[in-house]
């Protein structure tokens, strides 16, 4: 478990002080892949960077497992990092070690014998996918091959955390989804920890739990990643769902004002995704015909989530008892927009 | 024919000055790379932000480096006689130019070592601390490998410069082809041996220029 409490960091510019990072308080479970969104300029950057030290905080305490990482001393932290993994925005590979060297520099940092050295780059090589690239140079591979040995890196003493800064803000959005599978991929099989930060809700959505959304310094959200997509409460939340599932409200006016017969509802979905056949089933079951307006389903690590919103045509009862049917058979949340 | 063009020229004599040169340059280059790193990883480790950031220290270094880079290279000789004698116990030779020739270029390598430094990606450095190396790690694992490329080329421009260096403690009796051009060409009248010290001089500068390109593209993999 990591634990943050009262986190805090001032930063000295020209004689004014900045806080960036306000008072934080954070509980992130074993194993679970955590994000943190914001804006450039929330903090996260900075957050992240006190896990390990990087940055020395101004107050607050850190505890990863047993280690009060904000307590220990320059020696116990080094050792302390060697079970931190951290992967960046831009690599940080060495340019002048091939792709096996570059792997294998945190275990000479441990101080791990040639042999073992040896065997452990090939299992990590193997593991993230660069079989054959071995004695490559990171100038002579693409963005997502550099990404995968720096998470092969991170990974190479066998850490119970990963620190994502940023980590696939520099890549196209193929790439990006090839290295958040894998990321998901060592999650599921190394029981990692992963935390990440990241400003594209479309990283959070694939492959994150729990979120928190930070703004000006401050955890202003957090909580479950479909609970926040489903009801998102700050202002910033709501612009980050909205990257994701596009604004809506724009629309509906339009769309009422064009479909003028029967009645127009919108459908939310949360997390089921056997209620997906719903379009075909109150079709079959009740004499009335759906016409499907707009909509965009997506896919959340706990279930699909989305909204649709349809035109009902038929009968006033009909349309009555379907949209009973809805509410009480199904986690379906229906919501009339307009009445006929 | 060689003795119609150069009618003073003692192959001989100009073997031997022209072995002096090399020792002078070889030498002294390895001094300098040496003291040059040293002093070029302590200005930029006590610099702002460094790992061994230290405002003070950072000033007297600098103050050093620049102090001994002010100094025209052939003051600098005569100033360092009485040192060179108690080191060297002669001022004459090629030998007693070491210590003139290491001191007046080794601030200057310091100089280019720090620019090579800071241009090693600072993002590379947070990652080796974020695996928990030490400094020493960090120095002989990830700044100096990383730079290399910086450090081989301005050695190579420190080499070229220590070439016009031995050419100028010549002057004053420390071997080698400036020595003989002077003293044997110059001084004598005989302007063919100071031609043909020219064209040795521009030789050996191509020859040092054309290993220096050629190991730092070999080292380079960026």
């Amino acid at each position: 478990m990591i634990s943050i409490k009262g986190l805090t960091k001032v930063f000295q510019i020209d004689k004014k002080q900045v806080v960036a990072v306000d008072d934080l308080n954070l509980t992130i479970k074993n194993g679970e892949i955590f994000g943190v969104i914001g804006y450039s300029g929330a903090g996260k950057s900075t957050l992240i960077r006190l896990l390990n030290r990087l940055e020395e905080p101004t107050s607050g305490k850190v505890t990863i497992g047993d280690n009060e990482i904000t307590s220990l001393s320059k020696n116990r932290l080094r050792n302390a990092r060697q079970n931190i993994g951290m992967i960046f925005q831009h690599f940080n590979l060495l340019w002048s070690r091939t792709v096996s060297e570059n792997i294998e520099f945190p275990l000479e940092i441990a101080g791990v014998p040639k042999e073992k050295r040896v065997q452990r780059v090939k299992e990590l090589i193997d593991l993230v996918g660069l079989t054959g690239r071995e004695k490559a140079y990171p100038s002579q591979l693409s963005g997502g091959q550099k990404q995968r040995v720096g998470i092969a890196r991170a990974l190479a003493n066998n850490p119970k955390v990963l620190l994502c800064d940023e980590a696939t803000s520099a890549l196209d959005p193929e790439t990006t989804d090839s290295i958040l599978d894998l990321l998901v991929d060592i999650n599921e099989r190394l029981g990692l920890t992963i935390i990440l930060i990241t400003h594209e809700m479309h990283v959070i959505r694939k492959i994150c739990n729990r979120v928190a959304v930070m703004e000006k310094g401050k955890i202003v959200e957090q909580g479950d990643v479909l609970d926040v997509f489903l009801k998102p409460k700050q202002p910033v939340t709501k612009k980050f769902v909205e990257q994701v599932m596009g604004s809506q409200e724009d629309d509906i006016g339009q769309l009422i004002e064009n479909y003028s017969t029967g009645e127009v509802v919108r459908l939310h979905f949360v997390g089921e995704s056997a209620n997906q056949a719903l379009i075909s089933k109150i079709s079959k079951e009740f004499d009335i015909e759906v016409n499907i307006l707009q909509g965009k389903i997506t896919q959340t690590k706990l279930g699909a989530y989305g909204t649709l919103i349809v035109q009902l045509i038929g009968e006033q009862d009909e349309i009555s008892q379907t949209i009973q049917y809805i509410k009480e058979k199904t986690s379906i949340e229906v919501e009339v927009l307009k009445n006929a | 024919m060689l003795n119609e063009l150069f009618p003073n020229v003692v192959i001989e004599d100009l073997v031997v000055a022209t072995g002096e040169t090399f020792y002078m340059t070889i030498i002294a280059l390895i001094g300098t790379i040496i003291i040059g790193i040293l002093l070029g990883l302590l200005l930029y480790l006590t610099s702002t932000g460094g790992l061994w950031e230290n405002k003070v220290l950072n000033t007297i270094v600098a103050a050093i480096v620049n102090i001994f880079r002010a100094i025209p290279f052939i003051i600098l000789i005569l100033l360092l006689i009485p040192f060179t004698n108690f080191l060297i116990g002669t001022i004459r030779g090629p030998n007693a130019a070491l210590p003139a020739l290491i001191i007046g270029s080794a601030p200057f390598y310091a100089r280019l070592v720090e620019i090579g430094l800071r241009e090693v990606n600072k993002g590379v450095v947070e990652a080796a601390q974020s695996m928990g190396a030490k400094t020493k790690t960090i120095i002989f694992k990830v700044l100096l490998p990383e730079s290399m490329p910086a450090l081989v080329s301005g050695a190579t421009v420190t080499a070229i410069a220590l070439i016009g260096y031995t050419a100028v403690a010549g002057a004053i009796g420390a071997g080698g082809l400036g020595d003989f051009a002077y003293f044997h060409g110059f001084v004598r009248r005989d302007f063919d041996v100071v031609f043909v010290c020219t064209v040795l001089i521009v030789i050996i500068v191509f020859i040092f220029q054309s290993i220096g390109d050629f190991i730092t593209n070999r080292l380079d993999k960026r």
